[in-house]
């Protein structure tokens, strides 16, 4: 039986990015190895979480600071997310003063669990539960993703001294286009550091850990990405239309590249009718691209949907003719595996991690605006790369399965134990 | 007694250049010519000339019992020509030895013989002047692109009247038969067919470093097999020698020892013309689908295998009617070099062999967007909107109002110098 104590930030449903998603995947796939046994510590659960294969614990929920309270007490304040014993017996895990955190009348941390502006005091209030579940947890490796959760990984395997892997979903380096900010940056390094492995959602990742944070290439390992079967996959469709419609969907900021889109769409609206453009999302580069596509005199055929969200995702992806994401640097890019999945053929850069894996997507620089646009003419245009993409494609992604990489997950925890 | 029958293949694509959807009908060159100048320069350099050198002291030293052939195609003869002449002269001094024969294919290197029997034969033609006019001769033999084969396709190189033709060794077509023998077409007796001993060409051609392979161990197998099969096909691209194995290899001198020991060992070699009508045929093949040289399955799969390949060959061939009816010489040129098979081998999601290419998508729309182009100038030319038979009924008007006209000009002259002279 291998035990594994993860520190995650997000679980599905309430997620705010894309780390959620690999989480769940990742330790969906994981749970089907019959010896597996994760339990997944999050900073606050909402209670709705999918728990079928893992045990959720919430960073909230754990004391950190001994209070006397009574047994029905407990059961009335946190009994529907954790059982009273429980409770007790985590108190008897309180092996250091925490007093000077601020905590409730259960000796517990309010975490907003969000990305707030005090998030460096998060950060540092969930190592505090780290040492509370580290005495108390039976467990035989401890798994850290992101970097938020790097310090509660790292206290843990100072506790316990059972081994850490870190899982870099991504890097300060991508986030901010090498305006680093040096004390994540510091957070960064000192987990990579302290971890016994090291593990990166793409190769582009992996050259960012060994370069950028000096790191022995041979303590570092890919694996990538995956995505979940749409369960309701067949539910999208594609509504006949007269006008072809070709999609970015994402945050509109820096790192995703839009400022790429837009010129690729006056370009290929230059030499062609038919076609039209949208950008989904929203972001702090939203009215900049308002701006730039009124400039550029194509504003009756470019439209801004604002920010979507659950079915309506796919229902955008589906309803799509290419997906684009000319990200600038994107560590894995889950979104054209989602397009692919409901037959929606995609363009990614090269600067993204997904392209490793993907052979039925068009790749190109995120500067290349005429490959870019000669991609998405091809497309549009021409019914049988159309076809081959939307085929091809869907088949490729189906077969790229969490459960294989939960494998090379568990032959990383093999090889430090 | 034993014969080698030795052929080497040379055949280099005009490289496209990146050819963006906005040039359609803005820019009408399609070639990377600096890109095509320096393959051919790498392979003549590297390649060619060593190997040419080797060939013709070889053939010197053996007084003309060591015989090889060649099959050129037209697009590498071209660039030849134009960026190095010096292998040309090479191979007219090679062609008057008399030990060397140079076999017909179709000009381009094109999948013509899959897709259009016309634009076969007339690419053929096409090749087999050029090589009268460069090397004296007209061919005999037949090779095809890639080694491509079917009872169809044999039939429609018997009628051009080509004796012999040099297909592949495909296990479904042989069966138990051995390829060391001369066989015929499955249906047409005229047509004899000799195979390509798959083992043992490619133990030259991709296995040479790796086996050690020296000329003496190479001929010892060959004298090793039953006494009864008569004739060893060694076919190979010629880059082979100096590229594929490089010269450090040993690959050349390897190459000069084989007369030696194969003469010791009572062999002769043979070339596809001679020795075909000397000898009679053991057995037919028959080949219902076509077969190539290429890969395990032996089929066209590599050309031909998905959506995309399909799709562009369609669009290719949809109007090679027009295009043969047009007088454009740089139109006529370009549908040439746009039909050499190496583009759709790049649109291979498997096997992209030599691509320039990231992807078989980039291979793709690079391609159909010249192709775009290459369909506007057709169609300016002879409209799609009309089909070709209404075409080939107005052309014929056009030119039987042109003779009209001739002769009744020449009948105005005949009157005219009638009525001077009465006057």
């Amino acid at each position: 039986m291998m035990k594994a104590l993860m520190f995650g930030w997000e679980f599905p449903p309430h997620i705010l990015g894309g780390l959620g998603t690999a989480s769940y995947g990742l330790t969906k796939g994981m749970a089907m190895q019959p010896d597996m046994q994760i339990t997944f510590v999050i900073p606050k659960p909402h209670g709705d979480e999918d728990q079928s294969f893992l045990k959720i614990i919430g960073a909230c929920n754990v004391p950190v600071v001994w209070k006397e309270n009574d047994w029905n007490y407990v059961n009335h304040r946190i009994g529907s997310v954790m059982h009273p014993d429980e409770y007790f017996w985590l108190r008897n895990g309180i092996k250091y003063d925490f007093t000077r955190i601020y905590t409730n009348d259960l000796g517990c941390i309010d975490f907003s669990g969000r990305y707030p502006d005090n998030l460096m005091e998060e950060i540092s209030n969930y190592e505090a539960v780290a040492s509370v579940l580290a005495h108390q947890l039976d467990f035989d490796i401890i798994h850290s993703h992101d970097w938020l959760t790097y310090p509660a990984g790292v206290f843990a395997k100072q506790i316990s001294g059972k081994p850490l892997v870190i899982h870099v979903h991504a890097t300060d380096f991508d986030r901010s286009r090498g305006q680093v900010n040096p004390t994540v940056y510091g957070i960064e390094k000192r987990g990579m550091d302290v971890a016994d492995h090291i593990m990166t959602v793409s190769e582009l990742t992996r050259r960012i850990v060994i370069e950028k944070y000096h790191q022995d290439p041979r303590k570092v390992t890919t694996v990538h990405n995956a995505v979940e079967p749409l369960p309701d996959v067949d539910s999208f469709t594609k509504t006949p239309r007269k006008d072809k419609i070709v999609t970015f969907l994402g945050r509109i900021t820096m790192q995703k590249g839009p400022e790429y889109f837009v010129e690729a769409a006056h370009r290929v609206l230059q030499k062609t009718k038919g076609v039209r453009f949208v950008m989904a999302g929203s972001g702090d580069m939203m009215n900049a691209m308002i701006d730039l596509v009124a400039k550029r005199g194509i504003a009756d055929k470019f439209h801004f949907t604002g920010f979507l969200k659950g079915r309506q995702v796919h229902e955008m992806l589906a309803e799509s003719d290419v997906y684009i994401m000319p990200s600038v640097s994107e560590p894995f890019g889950i979104s054209p595996l989602e397009a692919m999945q409901v037959g929606t053929p995609s363009i990614i850069s090269k600067q993204s991690g997904c392209a490793e894996i993907l052979t039925h997507a068009i790749k190109t620089d995120y500067w290349d605006i005429d490959a870019m646009a000669d991609a998405i003419y091809a497309i549009v245009k021409n019914p049988a790369i159309y076809k081959s993409l939307r085929e091809l494609g869907r088949e490729e992604v189906n077969n790229i399965k969490w459960y294989d990489a939960g494998l090379k997950v568990r032959a990383i925890y093999d090889s430090v134990l | 007694m034993r014969n080698i029958c030795f052929y080497f293949q040379i055949h280099q694509p005009l490289r496209l250049k990146r050819y963006r959807f906005f040039e359609i009908g803005q820019d009408h060159y399609y070639y990377d010519d600096f890109q095509t100048e320096d393959r051919i320069r790498r392979v003549v350099e590297q390649s060619y000339l060593t190997a040419n050198r080797t060939i013709a002291e070889m053939i010197r030293s053996s007084n003309g019992k060591f015989r090889c052939s060649f099959s050129i195609s037209g697009t590498a003869l071209e660039q030849l020509e134009q960026y190095a002449p010096e292998v040309i002269d090479n191979f007219k001094e090679l062609s008057k030895t008399g030990s060397v024969e140079f076999l017909a294919e179709p000009y381009a290197h094109s999948l013509a013989s899959v897709f259009d029997a016309n634009e076969f034969q007339r690419q053929v033609n096409i090749h087999a002047d050029k090589i009268e006019q460069l090397f004296g001769r007209k061919p005999t033999s037949f090779y095809n692109t890639e080694l491509i084969y079917s009872d169809e396709i044999g039939e429609l190189v018997s009628k051009m009247g080509y004796k012999s033709m040099l297909i592949d060794e495909a296990k479904h077509v042989m069966g138990w038969k051995s390829p060391n023998y001369v066989y015929r077409h499955a249906y047409n007796p005229k047509l004899k067919l000799l195979v390509r001993n798959h083992k043992l060409s490619d133990d030259i051609a991709f296995r040479f470093a790796n086996l050690s392979l020296t000329a003496e161990k190479f001929i010892g197998w060959i004298a090793a097999l039953p006494a009864e099969e008569n004739v060893i096909n060694l076919g190979m691209g010629y880059e082979v020698f100096g590229i594929t194995q490089p010269a450090h290899t040993g690959i050349f001198e390897f190459l000069k020892a084989l007369p030696y020991h194969a003469m010791e060992q009572q062999m002769n070699f043979v070339l596809p013309s001679d020795f075909t009508k000397k000898i009679d045929p053991v057995d037919t093949l028959s080949s219902p689908s076509p077969i190539s040289w290429v890969g395990n399955d032996k089929d066209l799969t590599p050309w031909t295998g998905n959506d995309l390949q399909q799709e562009a060959l369609t669009k290719l061939y949809a109007v090679s009617e027009r295009v043969n009816l047009c007088k454009d010489r740089p139109l006529q040129h370009d549908w040439l070099m746009l039909q050499s098979s190496d583009h759709f081998r790049y649109m291979s999601h498997k096997d992209p062999y030599g691509t320039n290419y990231e992807t078989a998508y980039d291979a793709f729309i690079n391609y159909m967007n010249v192709l775009a182009d290459f369909l506007e100038r057709v169609d300016a030319q002879y409209p799609t909107n009309i089909d070709n038979e209404e075409l080939n009924e107005l052309l014929k008007t056009i030119n039987q109002q042109e003779k009209e006209i001739e002769n009744l000009e020449n009948e105005i002259k005949k009157l005219k110098t009638k009525a001077h002279k009465a006057t």
